[in-house]
């Protein structure tokens, strides 16, 4: 079944006179419990393609679908209400909010789609299990690793569930160790809870993960298959 | 996470800036209550002056009496006025009645003099409290004194004058002729208030009848009642065609015009005030709302919608209000309660007909504070939607950028 869909989608950004086709044209269907990397240079597209997949911002023409319903013309609360249960983010930079503890940053989208207070703790206790975290509980942001940091981004793009999880450049800060640590931990959440990811990268270390690589260049997909290496 | 554990959190991530914020409300609310009790305090003492000292809650004028006019003609005067006084004294609201005697003389020691207003009156009616309370030297005058004058220290103070003195009063009296008397200074009396001390001395009303040839006539019947409020059911209670019935607000015109110019003047001093402290207020969260642009993406990314994060700041704000408001009741209650006791000394300073005291009295009631209060608490959240709304509308593509709007 189909998580998301991509069809004709173009993005065009207007910087005073200037146009920039980000996108040019995009199909792209991605299926349950896919492991797909979206890769290419930079400027090639992929984080564009992930956003509008993650509904953080719209084609300026073709269409979005997640789950099957057409996303595309979605009012921002639409929208909102749709990233809040069915899609997860893990950003390049530690996007966690630095008030908040790390059991509480990964709390926060449980309170926000209304998950009763115990069903929360335990959520937020078995994301941190799954992350090797549970000791880091009442760590603030600015008091963990950045790998630390981005497993906690990791348990919180999952804690409600969501069958897509987008990661853009999930790695790119983070050194040798820690970024195999955040791979090994998406790898096996994909494996054992069949929760779909896509991550934009150009990290070779991040590729060899993927079981199926896309390829962007000039806003537009020039490869599409399975990777030889998995 | 509760919004406001987390608002909380947020403003303590700059204490100095959330602190100055919160003190920028408290001085603002401190101004405000300090403002407006020195100008109800300033308006109600000088109205209570003049109440006490000249017009009464009603005065009985003869029906030619014209606004200020001090004629002993005896047309312009009351005759019998014992009759009348029965009259008002049995209504329970009131609690002094009493004829006064009201001429214009002038008064000359060696070769200074001095032109004042005399005023013959009962000594013994409680309607003189605020002159026998006053009392600095000598003593207060007795009804059967047919030589004592009481005259004001500041009137003292430029003639030179002591207790036991002899000045010279002159008058016209009734039929037009002119005369004049030597008097004795038994007292000297102060209300603290320098411009009524300086123009008026006070005969016993027998002696200053006699001196002006009015008999037993009177000016005026000064009544006092219970409170201020009673002035207009007791005038009615009074009326006459006989004579004209003049409630305190009737003889006050132009206190009760000032009072309602200064209070349309201190709304827009009060909106000046407010506005200074809207805009640090605004100024503080715009900045925390641009500082926090990409966790306004994140939020918004994860599922946040826009008034979530709109009452995310304004969360924010209601505890910048509830400190500022609490400081600015601490703050503001300890100056107000200074200037309550002690005053403000403003000294010689009035306006003609309006009777101001030497001091300025503080004075705050429940109700204006409580406004106050409020009004400065919905000012500071209505500041607070402009950078409210600014974090509520950012695209989260471009917050998580950085970009804000």
């Amino acid at each position: 079944m189909e998580v998301t869909k991509v069809t004709n989608a173009t993005r065009i950004f207007k910087i005073g006179e200037v146009e920039t086709k980000a996108l040019r044209g995009v199909d792209l269907s991605i299926e349950n419990g896919e492991f797909t990397a979206l890769v290419g240079p930079s400027g090639s597209g992929k984080t564009t393609l992930l956003q509008l997949i993650g509904l953080l911002d719209k084609p300026t023409s073709g269409n979005v679908f997640i789950n099957g319903q057409d996303a595309t013309n979605l009012n921002r609360n639409q929208r909102a209400d749709l990233r809040k249960n069915a899609i997860g983010f893990v950003f390049q930079f530690f996007a966690l909010i630095p008030t908040l503890t790390a059991y509480e940053n990964i709390e926060m989208p449980l309170l926000l789609n209304g998950t009763r207070p115990a069903q929360r703790k335990a959520r937020v206790n078995e994301m941190l299990e799954a992350v090797g975290l549970s000791d880091r509980a009442r760590h603030r942001p600015d008091q963990l690793s950045g790998g630390q940091q981005q497993r906690v981004a990791v348990a919180r793009a999952l804690a409600t569930n969501p069958k897509l999880i987008l990661a853009d450049e999930p790695t790119a800060n983070l050194d040798t160790e820690n970024g195999k640590q955040v791979m090994d931990i998406m790898a096996k959440l994909n494996k054992e809870t069949g929760v779909t990811f896509v991550f934009a990268t150009h990290d070779p270390r991040v590729i060899k993960y993927a079981r199926r690589v896309v390829t962007l260049r000039d806003g537009l997909i020039v490869e599409n298959n399975g990777n030889s290496s998995k | 996470m509760n919004l406001f554990k987390l608002a909380y959190r947020n403003l303590g991530r700059n204490r100095t800036r959330s602190l100055l914020s919160s003190l920028a409300v408290a001085v603002g609310m401190s101004l405000l209550l300090l403002m407006a009790s020195v100008l109800e305090g300033e308006m109600g003492g000088a109205l209570q002056n003049t109440i006490r000292l000249q017009s009464g809650h009603i005065q009985i004028r003869p029906g030619s009496y014209e606004e200020g006019q001090v004629s002993l003609k005896w047309e312009d005067l009351i005759a019998e006025p014992n009759q009348l006084l029965e009259k008002i004294k049995a209504l329970p609201q009131v609690t002094a009645a009493t004829p006064r005697l009201l001429a214009s003389g002038i008064l000359t020691l060696s070769d200074e003099s001095k032109g004042v207003q005399i005023i013959g009156i009962e000594p013994d009616s409680a309607a003189n409290k605020p002159f026998r309370d006053g009392m600095l030297e000598g003593t207060f005058l007795s009804a059967d004194d047919r030589e004592g004058i009481l005259v004001g220290n500041t009137l003292a103070q430029k003639l030179s004058l002591k207790v036991g003195d002899q000045v010279n009063l002159l008058v016209t009296t009734s039929s037009g002729t002119v005369d004049e008397q030597l008097f004795t200074v038994r007292g000297i009396y102060t209300t603290r208030t320098p411009g009524y001390d300086e123009n008026t001395v006070f005969l016993p009303l027998a002696k200053a009848q006699a001196f002006t040839v009015t008999e037993n006539h009177a000016s005026t019947i000064f009544i006092l009642l219970q409170n201020d409020e009673q002035a207009e059911a007791v005038a009615q209670a009074l009326q006459s065609s006989n004579y004209q019935v003049l409630t305190w607000r009737d003889q006050n015109a132009l206190l009760v015009q000032f009072e309602d110019f200064a209070g349309a003047y201190m709304v827009i001093l009060y909106l000046i005030v407010l506005a200074i402290t809207a805009t640090v207020v605004t100024n503080t969260l715009v900045m925390a709302v641009f500082e926090r642009t990409r966790e306004i993406g994140i939020l918004s990314a994860i599922g946040m919608k826009g008034r979530g994060i709109m009452a995310q700041f304004l969360a924010e704000a209601t505890l910048l209000a509830t400190g500022g408001v609490i400081g600015g009741l601490i703050i503001g209650g300890a100056l107000v309660a200074y200037f309550t006791i002690n005053g403000i000394y403003i000294g010689d300073y009035g306006v003609s007909g309006v009777l101001m005291g030497e001091r300025i009295y503080a004075h705050l009631t429940m109700r204006d504070t409580i406004n106050l209060a409020i009004v400065t608490y919905i000012i500071t959240l209505v500041a607070s939607l402009y950078p409210a709304r600014l974090a509520a509308r950012m695209e989260p593509v471009e917050a998580l950028h950085g970009a804000g709007v």
